[in-house]
């Protein structure tokens, strides 16, 4: 086990262009679950890329146990990486597959049998060892992808998006498995995704990019409940975080926390009046897409979560007092963007 | 007009022109080879395996079945070893890899009769560079130097060299485009697997790229095996036979040599080896197809 940090890692792939990868200091902690989470093109991916040797940092260094790796080969780095593709062998039978970065690494030959049987009985894929990749499904193909990165029991895990080819079903199990595994072996991990569910139910800690700068590190309630800036609001959270602006202020607060006024407890409140425009059922809960009547705030749309044990009666076209208890609401600051201490506001 | 009868004018060119340019000959050929016809002669005359017979016991034809067989062996393998180098050089970004892959595919496009007489004044025993510069080197002495093509191991050597400087250009664009079809996360993969660069060219890379070098081995054979140009054109066969190829052979006899019947039956030698490789290119396809 050993912790991966990176000191003002920057990748600019082309002179003179914004990088990819921007002044990004980050360390792990001993055996924890690192979830690097941001849109497409916010370059996580390349910022796990360089952990793994596979692309030159412009600048900055990474610190793999303490010793720098900068100049180190990805076989060097005593890393294991499971791609989005999963990049098995084609032509090698799974137990092959597994056993390559034992061969590649000169494990003595009478050892490769029975560690290639211990990852394959610990991913469940010990009956699957004479196939070749393409008679295995995906969920199968991302479990032989994760056998042969667990067999020569490396120090650090890199996953990239190890999940986001399995159809919706599976990929849930998938990533309860996923979980249940880290968990037994207990190795650093750091797991890249888009998918804010997948981070938050599996990262101890998310770190949220954007345009290859970090947003926030914190664990998921952390970024979920306290975002350091607008971007980390609006990207957590489905719906993400309503954003009324006023004067040089930004206040946000999140779509459960926006509920009918008799069904919070007593406390400080602000109160709006709120027209419901449309209404999504969802089961579990409903989504209420609507826009603030009077005040301040006139025709500002807000999104409000209700669960299924709410009473009925919040349909579209109805008017309801709505509010949010103060200590749900969040204030950023208009020019920056970035969190800003808590103000009393006269919200009507 | 129905879709059926334009699909048969639409094919119509591709039938016609493999019946008369390729079906023709080679019924012609196979009906010469059991006759007596000679250029001139006007009568046919059936004479059962004569020719075949005559040939099998002539030392030219036996000479050149095995030159035949030591020239395709020995070009494509040089060919498919350099090409595999030239294509992982040539794989990765660098300035002026454009003009550099233009220059090799220059060979190639250059047509192969030029070609070959610009080696043939190359490998000159008088007015070779080759020699000229090995001489100012003071590896040779003046007059001392080897001949290339008029001592019968170094001719052999010269005709292949030749040959492969030809057919390297075609087999290097065909392996490139085995390797550029690899996703590029698998070599990604070996690396952090461990592998080092002969682990995953060899047992990563190219044997993901068997299908594409098959075709390319191949084609090469088919090129190889049945070129006559760079042979008749830098030794005509020489010297004593030591160069001759079945097709130079089946030429000499029976244009050159006017015996047509001979030279039919020498090149039906040619058809089992471009059937069988026909076969083999054919299942490669398929299964390229298939996975």
């Amino acid at each position: 086990m050993a912790v991966v940090e990176t000191r003002h890692l920057t990748k600019v792939f082309k002179q003179g262009e914004l990088g990819a990868v921007n002044d990004v200091n980050l360390a792990t902690h001993e055996g924890e679950f690192l979830v690097f989470l941001g849109p497409s093109g916010s370059g996580k991916t390349t910022l796990l890329r360089m952990i793994a040797g596979l692309e030159t940092p412009t600048s900055g260094e990474i610190l793999i146990g303490g010793q720098v790796v900068n100049q180190l080969s990805p076989r060097e780095r005593r890393i294991a990486m499971v791609f989005q593709s999963y990049a098995l062998y084609p032509h090698l039978s799974v137990y092959n597959n597994i056993s390559f970065p034992l061969k590649a690494q000169k494990v003595p030959k009478h050892l490769h049998r029975q560690k290639v049987e211990w990852a394959a009985g610990l991913l469940g894929i010990g009956k699957l060892l004479d196939r070749k990749p393409r008679e295995l499904s995906g969920g199968e193909r991302q479990r032989v992808a994760l056998a042969r990165a667990i067999v020569r029991e490396p120090a650090v895990f890199l996953l990239d998006e190890p999940l986001s080819n399995l159809d919706a079903k599976l990929r849930a199990s998938a990533r309860e498995e996923l979980e249940q595994f880290h968990k037994s072996i207990g190795t650093t991990t750091i797991y890249v995704t888009h998918d804010q569910v997948e981070a938050m139910a599996m990262g101890d800690r998310i770190v949220v990019l954007h345009q290859g700068v970090v947003r926030q590190i914190g664990t998921p309630k952390e970024v979920y409940e306290d975002p350091a800036d607008t971007f980390v609001a609006t990207f957590l959270g489905s719906p993400p975080m309503n954003l009324l602006q006023f004067s040089d202020l930004i206040v946000g607060f999140r779509p459960e926390s926006f509920l009918p006024v008799d069904l919070l407890p007593a406390g400080k409140h602000a109160t709006f009046r709120y027209k419901i425009n449309y209404v999504e059922y969802l089961g579990a809960e409903r989504v209420l897409y609507g826009a603030i009547e009077g005040g301040k705030f006139e025709s500002k749309e807000i999104v409000s979560r209700l669960s299924w044990t709410m009473p009925a009666g919040y349909d579209a076209g109805a008017v309801h007092d709505f509010a949010v208890a103060e200590s749900d609401l969040r204030f950023f600051d208009r020019k920056t963007e970035k969190r800003t201490h808590p103000q009393t506001y006269p919200w009507q | 007009m129905t879709d059926r009868k334009l699909g048969a004018l639409m094919f119509a060119p591709a039938v016609l022109f493999i019946l008369l340019l390729i079906g023709a000959p080679f019924v012609l050929a196979v009906l010469y080879a059991f006759s007596d016809v000679r250029i001139g002669s006007t009568g046919f005359h059936f004479v059962g395996l004569e020719n075949f017979r005559s040939i099998l016991q002539s030392p030219s034809f036996r000479q050149a079945l095995q030159n035949s067989i030591v020239f395709t062996i020995g070009a494509e393998t040089i060919v498919i070893v350099c090409s595999n180098i030239l294509s992982i050089a040539l794989e990765k970004p660098f300035l002026g890899r454009g003009f550099v892959r233009f220059l090799i595919l220059l060979p190639w496009v250059a047509p192969v009769s030029l070609g070959t007489i610009g080696w043939k004044w190359i490998l000159d025993s008088i007015y070779s560079v080759i020699t000229w510069v090995l001489v100012a080197l003071h590896f040779y002495k003046p007059y001392g130097a080897p001949m290339w093509l008029g001592e019968p191991h170094l001719a052999m050597a010269s005709v292949i060299l030749v040959h492969c400087w030809r057919l390297i250009p075609f087999s290097t664009v065909i392996m490139l485009a085995g390797r550029s079809a690899i996703p590029k996360e698998i070599p990604e993969a070996a690396s952090i697997d461990g592998a080092g660069f002969w682990r995953t060219l060899f047992q990563i890379n190219i044997p993901m790229m068997t299908p594409i070098i098959s075709i390319a081995v191949l084609f090469g054979i088919i090129f190889t095996f049945t070129d006559m140009t760079v042979v008749f054109i830098l030794t005509a066969g020489g010297p004593f036979d030591s160069t001759q190829t079945l097709p130079s052979l089946a030429f000499a006899t029976g244009v050159q040599g006017s015996d047509l019947a001979a030279g039919a039956a020498i090149s039906l030698f040619l058809v089992p080896v471009l059937v069988a490789v026909a076969y083999m290119m054919l299942r490669v396809a398929h299964r390229a197809e298939v996975v």
